[in-house]
This record gives C-alpha cells, structure tokens and sequence, in this order.
C-alpha cells in the first residue's frame, strides 16, 4: 500500500502560533479573538480584504491555512480540506439568532447567515488558494484523529485528492483550537493515527 | 476497488413515513409543501413542507424503545427512519455497521434554550448512539446543501476503503426559524410552493424530512435488482461562499469526476436528479454546467417541488428516489415547472413516463462552494 | 445631504467590514459595484438590510436595489426621499 506522510503542521491556541513543531508569533496583547485575528493577519503581510469580512471561526482557519502552506510556492488545486470541530458553527449561529430573537426588532443578517454553516471555512480557504476540491466537514466531540487519518488516506490513495489539508478547527464561548496538517506523498513523518494524534497534542 | 451496493432505505417526510409511501405519493405528483401558519417558525403564513407532529408522535410511540427519553423531533424521525430500516432488513446488524449522520443545522432552534447541548450537532450521534446501544459514535458531517449526498459518497469511500462492509447513511433537518430567516434575509424564498428551472419560478420552499440508506459490499443482501453507487465526486467552485459559479465549476468537475469513476460517458446518462432549489442563480449555474457535461438532452427533474428543500437531507433523499426511479423504470414530473427559465437548454421532465431506465446522475451544490455527483447505477 | 453622505460611507464601512477603506475613499459619485468599492451580491444584501432597519425604506424588489446602491449621491438621494425613519 502507498505511503502518505505529514510533511507540515501548525496550531494556533492561546494567542500563539506554531509550525512544525515551532513558536512563528506570539501576541502578548490581544484580548479577544478578532483582534488576535488581526494581528496574525497583519503579521502575515496578506493582501486580502474578503478577510475582514469574515467570522471569527473563517479568520482562524484561513490563517491557520496560510501560516502551513506559507513556504510553499503553491498548492495543487486537487489538495483535498478534510477539516472538523465540535460546536459547528455555534459562534456565528447565536448572533443570527440574537438578530431574530425579538419579532419587534427583526433584521436578520445576510453576512452573517451565510456563516452559519462549519464548510464555509473551506469556501474561504479554496477561493484564496484556487483549490478546486474534495471538501468535508466533521463534527465530533474531540479530535477524531484516527477518522480524520483514515478518511484522508482514502482520499489519497483513490486519487480523489493529491494531497490533503486536514484538522480541527474549533470555536466556541471565547475559546478556539485550530490544529492544521499537510498530507501528501513527501515528508519525513509517516501518516498515522498515533502520529496526527502526537502532533496534535505538542 | 471493491463495488458498493444500495440495499435499503427510508423516509420520513410529509408525503409518508416509509420510502414506498414516499414514492407512491410521487408517482401521483403530490406535494408537501403547504402554506404553514406556526407562529413558533414565521409570524406570518409561509410556504413550506413540515412532518406533523401528531402523525410524528404516533409513530413514534408505536415503534419507541424508550417512550419517556428526551428526544427531539429531528432525532425522532432519525431514528424513526433507522428502525424502519432495521426492522425491514433482519439482516441488517447496525452495531458492524458504519454510521454517517448528515445534517446542516440539527437541533438549531435548541439555543434558544439556557441549556442547550442539544443545539451542538454531536449530540444527535450521541443520542442515535445511545438509542441503539452502540459502541462507536456515528460519524457527523455538516456540508451545507451537499451533505445528503457527500454522506453517500463517505460512505461509498469507507466500505471501498475496507473499514467497514456495511455502512448507514442517515439525514435530516427541520424546517426552523432559524433557517427560514436566513434564507428571506438572502431574499430567496418564494412566496408559492417553488418552481425549479422555470420562468416563473420566484425562489425556494424549505421542508423537512429525515431519511436512511443502507450500503454494503454485499450484493447478495439485495433482494431483486442490484443498485449500486458506480461513481462519486466533489468538488469546490473556488469563487464565492454564497453565489454559485457563474460557470457552474465546481459542479462540471464533479460530473466529470463522478461519470470517470463509473467508466461511463455522458451520454450513457438516462436521468439526472438535479438539485434544482428554484432559485434563478443556482438554476442558472446547474443549466450551465450540464451543457458543459454534454447532458442537455437528458431527461432531467428536481424533487424541491414535491418535499421543499430538506437541507442535510435533500440530497440523499433524491438519492433514494432515484434508487425507485431505476427499480421501477419511471421518470417523475419536475412538479411546479411550466416554461424553462435558464440560458441554457435542459430537459425538464414534465410528466411521469415509463422508461428504461439504467443509470442516474444525482448531483448537488451549496453555501461554500460545494458539490457533489453521484452516479448510481442498475447493474445487469 | 453632504451629512447624510457622510453617514452613509461611515455605515457602509462598518457594515460591510470593509476595515482597510476610509470614509474619504469614497467619492460621492463612486461606484459602489464592482470596480468601485468591490461589493459583491451579500453586501447587496446587507445594504437591503441597512435601508430597511436605519431609513424604514423596504424593498418591495430587491431587483430595485441595484440601482439604488450605484453611487453614495443616488443612494443618499432614494433615502432622503423615501425615508420614514
């Protein structure tokens, strides 16, 4: 059976940015998560106004996006998204409904309804990178990797996908863990459950 | 690579609580969308196709394990549809099986509530899991528009990939304010029961349903003809989270994809199940996108007149359908449908016809950018 | 008027995040749509929204609101004459 490797990977938790396993930025300041956002942003010199437009839960994972394929030249337009989380889109889903709640005052939002679906993330991350792709959004309890790992493969070996860009990327009450992997057939770490879940947990 | 066969399935919708009421109810061109006056989803009447709660409960306390749990009405007509499904095929050991829930919102108008765990979607897997005593937790996936349909197309990739032989695909979404608002803030709802691909048409009709598939590798689990998913894609427009691609993409891609697996050109389609929601830009871009395919001639249908748009489960229950459409050699008239109203040519069905029918595009497209196509196949 | 332009730019930043845009970006005959300001179909949308919840003004069509959201001038101008609130 063919080999796939993890060949880059990234988080972003509590304000601090990694890859491979390495501190890339670190904001001391930022209270909340929109400001983090935008400070990341700024610190990744992106030219992307659409980005503003954004929910929060969009923000995190488009960077998180951009930080793991930075050093690339670019990224094949068959690079499969296989992301996940546990509160879906719950962040942007009580905004909409606090703009409902009151039957007096009713002016639901368009910007903000269209954000009240998880895979809109992966819309985000495909128009800017043109990936033209496998998309799939999970929602579990924890991170699944042995899913994740196994569900990826399969995308890799039918062909379905040339590489894959998996993970978790989730928001809720305040709180977010985006963890990032980039799957494909060159790397040093060998594509495994215990390996996704080590990363995952560095 | 191993073939993937549809055994069985289910629906719970208003036109029915089993698949071939569901389908009788089609072949007389009835329709579930009604004028809904609940004031707990709009303040004013609204189009829309809804399960009734009596009828729901009836059922529900006929066939219920575990009468006094808390469940909702989503996770009721779940596992309603499971254990038809189960009860129907004795065979059928859902505990080996794989599990895929598909749905875009689940129990959405939960938070509402101060305690509102069930408005995460994982609860509805908890809860199904809980329901039929089984040790892994069903898998969830929330697609938006497309998921009924990538959960088939997971399914299929899962039992091809060996990890499970059996896998059941489940769906379901209700028709919620939550939802409902949105989609008048987008100004897309029509204010009649919606008209796909015709001039006259003025938007979309939500419903709701929930629906199950059974997938093996197993054909000899199949009592009469054998069905099977012969190919499956998806893939993004990478253009815009809202607007369909103007060039309809993602979509071309996807039936390139799909109809390449299945080893079969476009000219072997006998049907397509389209997507069809009636509004004029999604329309539009499905037109585009079967012309680039070569599939204008093809007799063509969307079910959103019969069941409004079922969210999570709109793509697996035209699925299904399309599995009886292929059993029983009948096309269904696209109902709503007058006079065509895209660019580009297609060929709305607009009478039920008898026909040999083989094989059936079924495809997809949503918020995000997504689609998908399945090829679902009768094989001699 | 000049003020409720003013307004209306300051709105139109807010509302449609459009966080790297001053208000004095924006010239009063400016289009709105694309080459101007770049909006797209969800800040149409958004503007049908912001005319209904701050002005009172509905749409009957939303079709009409293409040309109303040309430039700040015509969309200043429908708002002064059609406001109720």
């Amino acid at each position: 059976m063919e080999k796939f490797y993890i060949s880059d990977f990234c988080s972003l938790r509590n304000n601090r940015v990694f890859k491979n396993g390495e501190k890339i930025y670190y904001d001391v300041t930022s209270e909340s998560i929109k400001d983090f956002a935008k400070g990341l942003y700024k610190s990744l010199d992106l030219k992307y106004p659409k980005f503003h437009k954004m929910d929060e839960l969009c923000k995190l994972g488009f960077l998180a996006t951009e930080v793991l394929i930075s050093h690339m030249e670019d990224v094949d337009q068959d690079t499969a998204l296989v992301l996940s989380n546990r509160a879906s889109s719950l962040d942007t889903d009580r905004k909409h409904q606090v703009s409902i709640d009151d039957r007096a005052n009713f002016y639901p939002s368009p910007a903000v309804f269209v954000y009240t679906l998880p895979n809109i993330i992966m819309g985000e991350i495909s128009i800017k990178n043109k990936l033209k792709s496998e998309n799939a959004f999970f929602i579990s309890e924890h991170f699944d990797p042995e899913f994740i790992a196994n569900y990826s493969q399969v995308l890799l070996q039918t062909g379905k996908a040339s590489n894959v860009i998996c993970g978790w990327v989730d928001l809720d009450n305040d709180k977010y863990d985006v963890f990032l992997a980039f799957l494909s057939k060159k790397g040093k770490k060998e594509l495994t459950k215990k390996e996704l879940n080590n990363l995952y947990n560095q | 690579m191993r073939k993937v066969y549809l055994i069985d399935d289910s629906i719970i919708s208003p036109l029915g609580f089993s698949t071939q009421e569901n389908f009788q109810n089609l072949q007389e061109n009835n329709i579930g969308i009604k004028e809904v006056d609940n004031n707990d989803i709009w303040s004013a009447p609204f189009y829309g196709s809804v399960v009734d709660n009596t009828k729901l409960n009836e059922a529900w306390n006929s066939i219920s394990n575990d009468k006094n749990g808390d469940y909702s009405k989503l996770e009721k007509m779940m596992i309603l549809s499971v254990s038809k499904l189960l009860s129907n095929n004795p065979s059928l050991d859902i505990s080996r099986c794989g599990i895929v829930i598909s749905t875009t919102k689940g129990n959405i108008g939960e938070i509402r509530k101060e305690q509102n765990d069930k408005a995460y979607l994982g609860s509805i897997a908890k809860t199904i899991q809980g329901y039929f005593d089984l040790e892994q937790t069903p898998k969830v996936l929330s697609n938006a528009c497309i998921s009924g349909g990538l959960a088939l197309a997971i399914g299929k990739r899962m039992i091809q990939a060996q990890l499970f032989d059996d896998v059941i695909v489940i769906g379901g979404d209700l028709l919620s304010e939550f939802t409902l608002s949105g989609f008048f803030s987008f100004q897309a709802v029509s204010a009649a029961p919606c008209k796909p691909f015709c001039k006259n048409r003025t938007g979309i009709s939500l419903g709701e349903a929930a629906a199950s598939a059974w997938l093996s590798a197993d054909k000899n689990k199949i009592n009469g003809e054998v069905i099977s998913i012969s190919g499956d894609a998806s893939a993004n427009d990478a253009n815009h989270i809202s607007g369909p691609s103007r060039t309809g993409e993602g979509l071309y891609i996807s039936i390139t994809k799909a109809l390449k697996e299945a080893n079969l050109r476009s000219e072997q389609i006998d049907y397509i199940t389209a997507h069809g929601t009636a509004t004029p830009f999604n329309d539009e871009m499905e037109a585009i996108a079967f012309n680039r395919a070569g599939l204008q001639e093809v007799p063509l249908n969307s079910l959103k007149g019969y069941y409004g748009h079922t969210l999570g489960a709109s793509a697996l229950i035209e699925s299904i359908i399309a599995r009886h459409c292929l059993l029983n050699n009948e096309l269904i008239a696209s109902v709503g449908f007058e006079e065509l109203g895209v660019s580009q040519p297609v060929n709305v069905i607009t009478k039920n016809e008898s026909k040999k029918l083989t094989r059936v595009l079924k495809t997809a497209s949503g918020f995000g950018g997504c689609n998908v196509a399945l090829i679902i196949e009768k094989l001699a | 008027m000049a003020e409720l332009q003013e307004e209306l730019k300051e709105k139109i930043i807010e509302q449609l995040s459009l966080e790297d845009v001053e208000v004095s970006e924006i010239g009063d005959d400016d289009p709105l749509f694309g080459d101007g300001l770049g909006l797209d179909s969800i800040d149409a949308l958004e503007l049908i929204v912001l005319l209904e919840k701050d002005y009172g003004i509905k749409l009957k069509d939303p079709k009409e609101g293409k040309a109303i959201f040309e430039s700040i001038n015509v969309m200043a101008d429908y708002i002064s004459k059609h406001r109720t609130k």
